[in-house]
């Protein structure tokens, strides 16, 4: 793993997070204080409920925490409204989903080429493109497959295609490899790998699988809502 | 092309469902333009009276006869261009199934006002030359098998005994709103056997059919019509022949009213029915919805795909729907006879039915739109379909 960090990313400051049940108030973050640096590849990890998910959603700007700072890529992320922020996360932020949550209509060409159709690329570059993305993670030969058609692991890079393919700040992978057998995880976790180590890309995955963690460059422990503290070991290590 | 692509294909992604609904979607649309079509039917008397036409019957009522000697005293009022008397005859063919209008007529100046009844003009002058001649539409000349030379038996109702007809002419419409479903003979012939079989209902007449020269002067004639009969035995009550076929409506616009409120229910358990299947869809695709919102797309762009899949399917439901109501209109016509003079499905019923489809595909769309562009992305991804 090469390539060099530079200055924070992320910049979370005393982030909370609190859903409401009813009458009462569940706490799922407390106090969360975090950077990440431009080029990192960050795992979170800890037990379910621990908050590590909903951590990620904050980072990615698909949920507002309930009180903090989030800053990425310069932007006051909590303060930006709805269409802003669906607007922001198009440019920004690249999703890998557990369950790959492609569109079951479209071809992997399709699949790929949808987040370029918020941008005004003609429709030509826009599948030349997608094609391209297809050919980095290996299926230039599966483009009008549809995701019934291809294997798991298969339809994850399909996804890790789909998420680079508009050069996004932040790739944000939860659970990438929870639905995949060693061999397609395997894959996956080379890939993404390759991502943040060949093309720079900022990764912050979460995951249960510690084998999974050793592949990130950090790995941060959460606990009960709490960031447990790092002991600036190797993510290896720490993993192991 | 990419969007239009992602609605098809959504739209059939549950074949099954997909067909069931847009199945019950061409029921409803054909019903409602069946139904439309029988209400049109229902008026289609009204709708083809001409602007110079009036109708002079007795004020009483039609049941009541007014006396042969008006004809000339009508002829003699400001504005009056031509009377015909015309009599309803009643008779039954063969069985009283077989319903058909008759009516004994002045046929010169009857068939000289209703222009649009097309008569080959020899057959005419043979029906003119022959007192037990008739003249039938085509519509009802196909119906029973009438051809020129036929003769023609009618058990009499109100005028009792047997009558033996000869048809001499078939009459064709000037377009297919003209009803061609009549039987007319002479009114000379029905007095001349009533003067010998009941002499003291002779010489009486049920309606003067008065043509005029200028339609905007139809109050005008009427009313001076109707006064030259003023504190005479039989005074008389002259209108427009819309007015007067729309009197004839009257009489049974409940059953219009009835006709009209059933067609719409079935429009609005076709709704029932989409909304339901909207809403299904949108449940199932709740976490799609979800991954599209984490991607940048907007609230619009779901929404649209869900209002986009719905009017697809409402479409294809409303064109074959209409595409079906013409053949099925034609055969129910058919299978109705007589009954309905003129039954043809109008530019306005289609136009209906497309208003209604797209009701249909928009409103059943509302709530799964709503739905579907709030719904919270990380529920949303939660969310199994």
């Amino acid at each position: 793993m090469g390539g060099c960090l530079s200055a924070n990313l992320v910049h979370i400051a005393g982030v909370s997070k609190a859903y409401r049940r009813g009458a009462e108030v569940v706490p799922v973050l407390e106090n969360i204080n975090l950077d990440i640096a431009a080029g990192d590849f960050i795992a979170l990890m800890g037990p379910s409920g621990s908050g590590k998910s909903t951590l990620l959603n904050l980072i990615a700007g698909i949920d507002k925490p309930s009180g903090g700072a989030l800053e990425v890529a310069g932007t006051d992320i909590t303060a930006l409204p709805e269409a802003e922020l669906a607007a922001w996360r198009a440019r920004h932020v690249g999703f890998i989903f557990q369950f790959y949550n492609l569109m079951p209509v479209l071809t992997a060409l399709e699949n790929v080429e949808l987040p370029l159709l918020l941008t005004t690329l003609p429709a030509a570059e826009r599948r030349e493109r997608a094609a391209a993305a297809l050919a980095m993670v290996g299926l230039s030969d599966r483009l009008s497959h549809y995701p019934s058609e291809l294997s798991g692991g298969q339809q994850q890079r399909v996804a890790i295609a789909r998420a680079v393919i508009s050069d996004p700040t932040i790739l944000v992978a939860d659970e990438p490899t929870g639905d995949l057998d060693r061999r397609s995880a395997e894959e996956v976790l080379g890939l993404m790998e390759r991502l943040n180590a060949e093309l720079g890309k900022t990764i912050v995955m979460v995951t249960h699988d510690p084998h999974a963690a050793r592949r990130a460059r950090r790995i941060v422990h959460l606990e009960k809502g709490e960031l447990l503290p790092e002991d600036g070991a190797s993510a290896a290590g720490q993993a192991g | 092309m990419h969007y239009l692509r992602l609605i098809l294909r959504n739209a059939l992604r549950h074949k099954l469902r997909t067909a069931l609904t847009v199945f019950g979607l061409v029921v409803a649309i054909l019903s409602f333009g069946l139904l439309q079509t029988v209400v049109d039917a229902w008026y289609s008397g009204a709708n083809n009276a001409a602007p110079n036409r009036l109708v002079t019957r007795n004020a009483i009522s039609l049941t009541f006869a007014m006396p042969l000697a008006y004809r000339e005293r009508i002829r003699a009022v400001d504005g009056v261009q031509a009377v015909a008397a015309a009599n309803w005859f009643g008779g039954i063919y063969i069985d009283k199934r077989n319903f058909f209008p008759q009516f004994a007529v002045d046929a010169g100046p009857y068939f000289g006002m209703y222009r649009e009844y097309r008569v080959n003009e020899d057959d005419f002058r043979a029906f003119l030359r022959d007192r037990k001649g008739a003249v039938v539409g085509r519509k009802l000349a196909d119906t029973y098998g009438f051809r020129v030379g036929d003769t023609v038996p009618l058990q009499g109702t109100i005028f009792p005994g047997t009558w033996q007809f000869n048809v001499r002419a078939i009459y064709e419409g000037a377009d297919p709103s003209t009803d061609t479903s009549q039987f007319f003979f002479h009114w000379e012939y029905l007095n001349e056997t009533v003067k010998q079989r009941f002499p003291r209902r002779a010489d009486s007449v049920g309606v003067f059919v008065v043509e005029i020269d200028n339609p905007d002067r139809a109050a005008e004639v009427s009313q001076a019509i109707d006064a030259t009969f003023r504190n005479s035995l039989a005074e008389t009550l002259t209108e427009t022949e819309r007015s007067f076929q729309i009197g004839f409506v009257k009489q049974t616009e409940a059953i219009v009213i009835a006709i009209r409120i059933v067609s719409y229910v079935v429009i609005f358990i076709i709704l029932a029915v989409m909304a339901n299947t909207m809403a299904m869809t949108a449940r199932e695709r709740m976490s799609e919805y979800a991954t599209l919102k984490a991607l940048g797309f907007g609230p619009a762009f779901v929404g649209t795909l869900i209002l986009g899949e719905s009017l697809a399917i409402a479409f294809a439901g409303c064109a074959l729907g209409i595409a079906l109501t013409f053949p099925v209109g034609d055969w129910f016509a058919a299978k109705m006879g007589t009954l309905f003079p003129v039954f043809a499905v109008s530019a306005g019923t289609v136009m209906l039915q497309m208003a209604c489809a797209a009701a249909v595909g928009i409103i059943a769309a509302l709530f799964p739109m709503r739905r579907a562009a709030r719904v919270n992305i990380v529920e949303g991804l939660r969310a199994v379909g």
